[in-house]
């Protein structure tokens, strides 16, 4: 059973590390999850959001967030990423697998990927 | 919506947006009948706002933006044989009890009927979601289920330092949830 000791285990590592209070990353991946976003299939994405950019151990530079209607519901799943150096760029029509590469190209490799975005 | 887990995720949501620090998701199961029923503290709704909402099409709404997230909960219920609810009170007429109370039953062997799908990632979508100064109470009960994960206590475990949507807690939380489930 997992316990609340893992849990207390899991503080007792993260404590003091832990700078990455909400948003104050500098890079900021924001997901649509309002009701067009969630139907369009946004749940996913953002999960493969979340768990790249732990996996990549980029959780303390980059923080993946939650935001409402974009207002572009045609375009769903919608994902703008914002980087201190550089214009924000959004991503349409997105999918857990397109996530990944964004991760990889633009938010490691720092080139946004022109042929996910909207045209 | 493909699954009523992405339907629940999207109401709850409207108890974040409400200004809720309490958020309580109740599924009950029998053999036949699925009752969801989503609760918060948020600045609820009056009367008027609360019959606009359910019906998106109404006149007095062509100069809102029409939201379509209650409209579809409460037709995924319907189309089932199911019944639909919400009950609110606003903040301003009940400054000391204001939040809304949205339930619906579903008959599971209707052939319309949308399955749960998987609330797993949803709750933890959630709370990934809905920031540190909201608590979230989850319960799904069945004859052979007796699931029940609480927020505060992981706060508490936690201390005020490490936040809910910490990655490696949010890794936590859904193993948390599979043993509760018994998916393994
Ligand atoms: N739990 C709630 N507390 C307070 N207001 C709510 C709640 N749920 C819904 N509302 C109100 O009803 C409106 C319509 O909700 P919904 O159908 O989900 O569409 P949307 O969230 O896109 O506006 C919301 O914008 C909000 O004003
Ligand atoms: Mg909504």
């Amino acid at each position: 059973m997992k316990s609340l000791a893992e849990l207390a285990a899991i503080r007792d590592k993260m404590k003091g590390k832990v700078s990455l209070r909400e948003g104050t990353g500098e890079t900021r991946i924001v997901v649509g999850m309002a009701t067009c976003g969630i139907a369009a299939g946004a749940k996913p994405v953002l999960n493969a959001f979340v768990e790249e950019v732990a996996k990549a151990g980029l959780s303390d530079s980059v923080s993946v967030l939650q935001t409402g209607c974009i207002g572009i519901c045609q375009y769903e799943p919608v994902v703008e990423v914002y980087k201190s150096d550089e214009e924000k760029v959004t991503y349409v029509h997105m999918t857990p697998e397109k996530a990944l590469e964004v991760v990889e190209k633009h938010i490691k490799g720092g080139k946004p990927i022109a042929e996910y975005t909207m045209k | 919506m493909k699954e009523l887990s992405l339907n629940i995720l999207d109401i709850a949501m409207n108890s974040v947006t409400a200004g809720s620090t309490l958020i309580n998701i109740d599924l009950t199961e029998s053999h036949d009948i699925l009752e969801i029923r989503i609760s918060d503290n948020g600045c609820g709704m009056s009367r008027e706002m609360v019959e606009n909402v359910t019906s998106p099409f109404c006149t007095s709404r062509t100069t809102r933006k029409v939201g379509m997230g209650i409209p579809l909960f409460k037709m995924a219920s319907e189309q089932t044989g199911g019944t639909f609810s919400i009950v609110s009170k606003s903040d301003r007429e009940f400054p000391d009890s204001h939040g809304t109370v949205t339930s619906a039953t579903f008959l599971k062997n209707h052939l319309d009927y949308t399955p749960l799908g998987d609330i797993i990632g949803s709750i933890v979508t959630l709370i990934q979601g809905m920031g540190e100064n909201i608590d979230l109470i989850f319960t799904h009960k069945s004859d052979t289920l007796d699931v029940r994960l609480d927020t505060r206590q992981l706060r508490e475990t936690l201390g005020g330092e490490i936040p809910l949507s910490t990655p490696d807690v949010l890794v936590w939380i859904k193993e948390f949830l599979k043993e509760n489930y018994n998916i393994t």
